[in-house]
């Protein structure tokens, strides 16, 4: 029985996960741009959140529902005055320069809020679990996988239920005919690093709530991000919800035989669903 | 007065130049057609027009505004919409949503509705819900060319709408251009069936080799000017 619990903590780790990466499924399905900053930029949010809750004296809820706006700006002006710059034929540029900024990013940070590590402050809420049959369930995971959830259902709305999703669609099949629609892709993916910086936010409240954060714990939310995405096929938001899932149940389980094998049973589930799936669950039918 | 005019227009991919100083005219409700063997540079001047390539300045008049310079999504706000060569369906969006994007930049209101091109193309009705590739080629071409309209063109130009379909699914199509017509758009149509440009067009432009060869109306043309202006004078 004590399985059954195991691998419902692992499905509700796997929210965790599916949060860090939906911004980067986003982009990537949009675009085609790798964003090797994303971790990064997640634990940039989690100090903004940390700088309101400390400043303001705000919940981090709340707090995380100011930070969201702001991101939003940011992830726009990011995409309009550098990422697009990058983005063409050639896909070495926009890594260049993804990297460079999560390493500035980093430093950034560093120099700004030092290397001790932080976390946003809990309530008895937060902390509160409560029993469901041979499970415990935690309130902060479930929210976690409740936001996940919740995400994925709002950007498969916006995408296919709004002018600007049908944007997004068309952009993302072909640049040069949506640019005949009178749609200018330069601000269409503009919009889209903007929202993922929204998601971006929401990832960072949990990260923020649920464990400790320094300036350099970015690159690893950026590697369950990234295999996530990839399990799930590139661009499919609800294969990102599964591909976290899928690490986070394989966390949970390789943890629960040996507690050194928790990260490394991620990683080795990711490898295996590439060798039997090397395009992913639910890889898109065009490319 | 000219509605859409090119003046002197040039246009290059890298080193090789397509368009040598290419000059056509189309006046307000006026058809022309653009004929001329692969390689005159037809669609190399549909796509300057449109904006997909960087014109010089003053190379593209559109209602006595020099236009040379604009981007792509800004000139079909102004109102020249352009059938791309190959259809161009959005895959991932249905029939209906590649109709409303159409919308997209158009700024105010208009003959063309959804309702208005399904009653041009009732097929495209029947079939709103399907993806828009999962068409017929010729429906697929009705889709893009009611994408175009969508937009409420002033001018709409027509890349070889013709190209790859049989000679009954082209007859269909073209039965609509009266009808477009009439809603008040001008019309520039590249095509490679000269019989089909010169029913349709109230004057015919030849090219080959990036330059106008040959220009008037169809009645005044006789075939061997054509075939000269064609492939080259026979001398």
């Amino acid at each position: 029985m004590i399985w059954v619990d195991t691998i419902a903590q692992g499905v509700l780790l796997g929210g965790l996960y599916a949060l860090f990466a939906a911004g980067l499924s986003l982009v990537f399905g949009i675009m085609r741009l790798v964003n090797l900053a994303h971790g990064d930029l997640i634990v940039m949010g989690a100090y903004l959140i940390l700088l309101l809750v400390t400043l303001l004296g705000l919940p981090p809820f709340l707090a995380a529902a100011v930070a969201m706006p702001l991101m939003f700006c940011i992830g726009w002006c990011l995409q309009k005055f550098l990422l697009n710059r990058t983005l063409g034929d050639d896909i070495l540029p926009p890594l260049l320069v993804t990297f460079g900024l999560s390493i500035a990013l980093q430093n950034a940070l560093l120099e700004g809020f030092s290397a001790d590590s932080q976390r946003l402050p809990t309530n008895a809420m937060t902390t509160a679990s409560f029993q469901a049959g041979p499970i415990s369930l935690g309130v902060m995971p479930l929210l976690t996988f409740g936001s996940a959830v919740l995400v994925i259902i709002g950007l498969n709305q916006l995408f296919y239920r709004t002018e600007l999703g049908r944007a997004f669609r068309a952009t993302s099949d072909d640049a040069t005919t949506a640019s005949l629609m009178g749609i200018k892709p330069a601000n269409i993916f503009a919009a889209a690093t903007g929202i993922a910086l929204v998601i971006v936010t929401i990832a960072a409240l949990y990260l923020g709530l649920r464990a400790n954060f320094d300036p350099n714990v970015g690159p690893a939310r950026l590697i369950y991000a990234f295999e996530a995405v990839i399990i799930g096929g590139l661009g499919s938001l609800w294969g990102t919800l599964a591909g976290g899932i899928i690490i986070g149940v394989a966390q949970t389980v390789g943890a629960a035989i040996n507690p050194e094998w928790q990260i490394l049973s991620g990683h080795i589930a990711f490898l295996l669903v590439l060798l039997v799936r090397p395009r992913g669950l639910f890889p898109r039918a065009h490319d | 007065m000219a509605l859409l005019q090119t003046i002197a227009l040039t246009a290059h991919y890298g080193d090789f130049q397509a368009l040598f100083g290419v000059d056509i005219e189309v006046s307000e409700h006026e058809t022309i057609a653009i004929i001329g063997a692969n390689g005159a540079g037809k669609t190399t001047l549909m796509r300057s027009i449109a904006g997909v390539l960087k014109n010089a300045a003053g190379a593209v008049r559109f209602d006595g505004v020099d236009v040379g310079t604009l981007p792509a999504e800004e000139i079909v706000t102004q109102g020249v919409a352009m059938v791309p060569e190959g259809r161009k369906l959005f895959p991932s969006l249905s029939v209906e949503e590649n109709l409303l994007i159409g919308a997209y930049g158009r700024k105010g209101g208009g003959y063309w509705t959804l309702d208005a091109i399904y009653d041009l193309f009732p097929i495209l009705g029947d079939r709103r819900h399907n993806p828009g590739t999962a068409l017929s080629g010729g429906q697929q071409q009705m889709v893009a060319i009611g994408r175009a309209l969508m937009s409420n063109p002033r001018v709409l130009l027509c890349d070889e709408i013709s190209l790859g379909l049989a000679p009954v699914v082209i007859k269909d199509i073209y039965r609509a251009v009266p009808k477009i017509k009439k809603s008040g758009a001008s019309l520039i149509v590249v095509e490679q069936d000269i019989a089909q440009a010169l029913a349709v067009a109230d004057r015919v432009y030849c090219m080959m080799e990036g330059r106008v060869t040959l220009t008037g109306r169809p009645e005044s043309l006789n075939r061997d000017a054509i075939h000269d202006a064609y492939f080259g004078a026979s001398k």
